[in-house]
């Protein structure tokens, strides 16, 4: 059973956190703009990218580089909207979500083109796991990534409930046309949209960078999983979005747990090890995990779990 | 009455390139009801629309105390003092009540914010102990209390209410009339597009009846009613009760 929680649970938890992080931007920026944002991915490798020059060059440790992380991160994320996603607001979706396209492939290449193509890491060295309770093993980061997620989303909960900008936003997922003839201006709620995502992609970035190591497709890989996550919360529904987060990265993780050779089922267990093999599912199906959860998501709840906008 | 807050000088609008309301003409005076029926397609709602600067204009005048309106975005308008009531999805359903009448403060606030909402919540009292429902989950009689409510929230000088009787009960379509004299006895001017013509027209100080996109007929309300050719074509016939 330890195992299972220190080697399946709380991974599976950091994981989600960081989709959670992700997610929110998606859902916030779907329920807001109305289009699916692909290059949201390749805004959290900025993030991380951004931190990791500050690592460098102010030698400061990568959580202090976040506020860097995300101002830098904004700064992308308004210039593209200004610049790509702004000229075809009137039109069709469709085009601004080719044009998130095209604005993932060119931060990707630049960003290639600036830091090289090859895998860093904020620090190098074995960090000691923190043990508790002499069977309860948990990375300092893992800790530090769950803690972080669990304070966001109740700022963000916090922001959305109780301030003007956060009620104007959910006002404007609600209704864009009630919205602007209740006198809310739609391009103010459009850079509050674009500050928070692109923030919480940047966060979550540097916590895959803290997680593992930084490179150049480290957020257009989880692009997908992101994506899951944000439908299963309920598009337009930031906070479903984490909730989303968190379900999709538990279940990625802990499919993979042998769970037919750990003296856990008390009968047939022979021939379901057998049959199965030790996991559930091997490894190397994980990814496609999330891929399954959207699929099944859309034919049978496409409002996801917390009733947000059907696609 | 005195000069007017709102006035339509030849306008002709629509939506892309075609035109569906034609040179038309209308004066809303300052605290006065006015009211514009006609038959469905008569471009009622698009004149309402063309004043809140979502239609395309093609020639005419709207001005609002005496400055145009022309070319100026939707959501410059509340600051101004005109408010709107859409006639559907005039609510934001996952808010709850006491936010969707907090928004609409946010464009323009009050002058005194608890003064302004203990009004709205004299005018309809239902809605007091519904503040913290999700507006989603209410009637559609309720729900056209939250959106007249919230349009009064931010204190207009102006308001304009697109059919807010469609689809109500009896009961509600007497009381929507009732309250409309109440707020235009607060000093606000109205200018209603109603579908229940008579109801409507016995309230009016003015009356539009708009035809195929045209000014048809403009008098007063009373006057109206007792017009013979109106009653025929557009009131269901009948003598005027």
């Amino acid at each position: 059973m330890m195992d299972f929680i220190n080697y399946y649970f709380v991974p599976g938890l950091t994981l989600g956190s960081i989709y959670a992080l992700g997610a929110v931007g998606i859902s916030m920026i779907f329920g807001i703009l109305r289009f699916a944002h692909f290059a949201h991915g390749d805004l959290m490798t900025v993030g991380a990218y951004a931190a990791l020059t500050a690592v460098w060059t102010l030698g400061i440790p990568a959580l202090a580089a976040i506020p860097i992380g995300i101002v830098f991160t904004c700064a992308v994320a308004l210039f593209t909207d200004r610049f790509f996603y702004k000229p075809l607001r009137d039109l069709p979706t469709i085009y601004t979500v080719i044009a998130s396209f095209g604005v993932a492939l060119i931060l990707r290449s630049l960003i290639q083109l600036v830091w090289g193509t090859e895998s860093q890491v904020y620090e190098t060295g074995f960090q000691k796991p923190i043990i508790l309770f002499d069977v309860l093993r948990i990375a300092t980061r893992h800790i530090q990534i769950i803690a972080a997620t669990f304070v966001i989303a109740i700022l963000l909960h916090l922001f959305l409930t109780y301030t003007r900008t956060g009620k104007s936003m959910r006002a404007v997922a609600d209704d864009p046309a009630l919205a602007s003839i209740s006198g809310l201006d739609p391009e103010k709620t459009v850079r509050w949209t674009w500050i928070i995502g692109a923030s919480l992609a940047a966060i979550a970035g540097i916590f895959v960078g803290l997680d593992t190591d930084v490179h150049t497709n480290l957020g257009w890989n989880m692009l997908l999983p992101m994506f899951a996550a944000a439908l299963l919360g309920g598009i337009g529904r930031p906070l479903g979005a984490i909730a989303g987060g968190l379900i999709i990265g538990m279940a990625e993780e802990i499919c993979t747990y042998p769970i037919f050779g750990n003296k856990l089922i008390p009968f047939f267990e022979e021939e379901l090890l057998e049959f199965f093999g030790e996991e559930l599912i091997s490894p190397s199906y994980k990814s496609a995990v999330a891929f399954v959860m959207m699929v099944g998501l859309l034919l049978f709840r496409p409002q996801g779990l917390f009733k947000g906008r059907v696609l | 009455m005195t000069s007017p807050i709102l006035k339509v000088t030849a306008l002709t609008a629509g939506y892309g390139s075609s035109s569906i309301i034609h040179n038309i003409d209308l004066v809303v005076e300052e605290k006065g009801v006015v009211v514009i029926v006609g038959p469905n397609g008569a471009g009622k709602s698009t004149l309402l629309k063309s004043i809140f600067g979502l239609t395309n204009y093609f020639s005419g005048d709207i001005t609002y105390q005496n400055s145009s309106l022309l070319g100026i975005s939707t959501s410059s308008l509340v600051p101004m003092g005109i408010s709107a009531v859409p006639q559907n999805n005039n609510v934001f359903p996952s808010l709850t009540v006491a936010e969707n009448l907090d928004v609409g403060t946010y464009a323009s606030a009050p002058k005194n914010y608890e003064q302004t909402l203990s009004l709205v919540l004299e005018l309809f009292p239902d809605l007091n102990d519904k503040l913290s429902q999700l507006a989603g989950e209410l009637s559609g009689g309720q729900r056209q209390m939250v959106a007249i409510g919230r349009a009064l929230m931010s204190d207009p000088r102006l308001l304009l209410l697109d059919e807010p009787t469609a689809g109500l009960s009896p009961a509600y379509l007497e009381k929507i009339f009732d309250l409309i004299l109440q707020i235009r006895d607060s000093g606000i001017s109205i200018l209603l597009v109603e579908q229940n013509a008579k109801q409507a027209l016995r309230i009016a100080d003015m009356g539009y009846v708009l035809v195929n996109g045209k000014n048809g007929f403009t008098d007063t309300g009373t006057n109206l009613l007792n017009n013979d050719e109106v009653r025929r074509a557009f009131l269901g016939g009948g003598a005027p009760k």
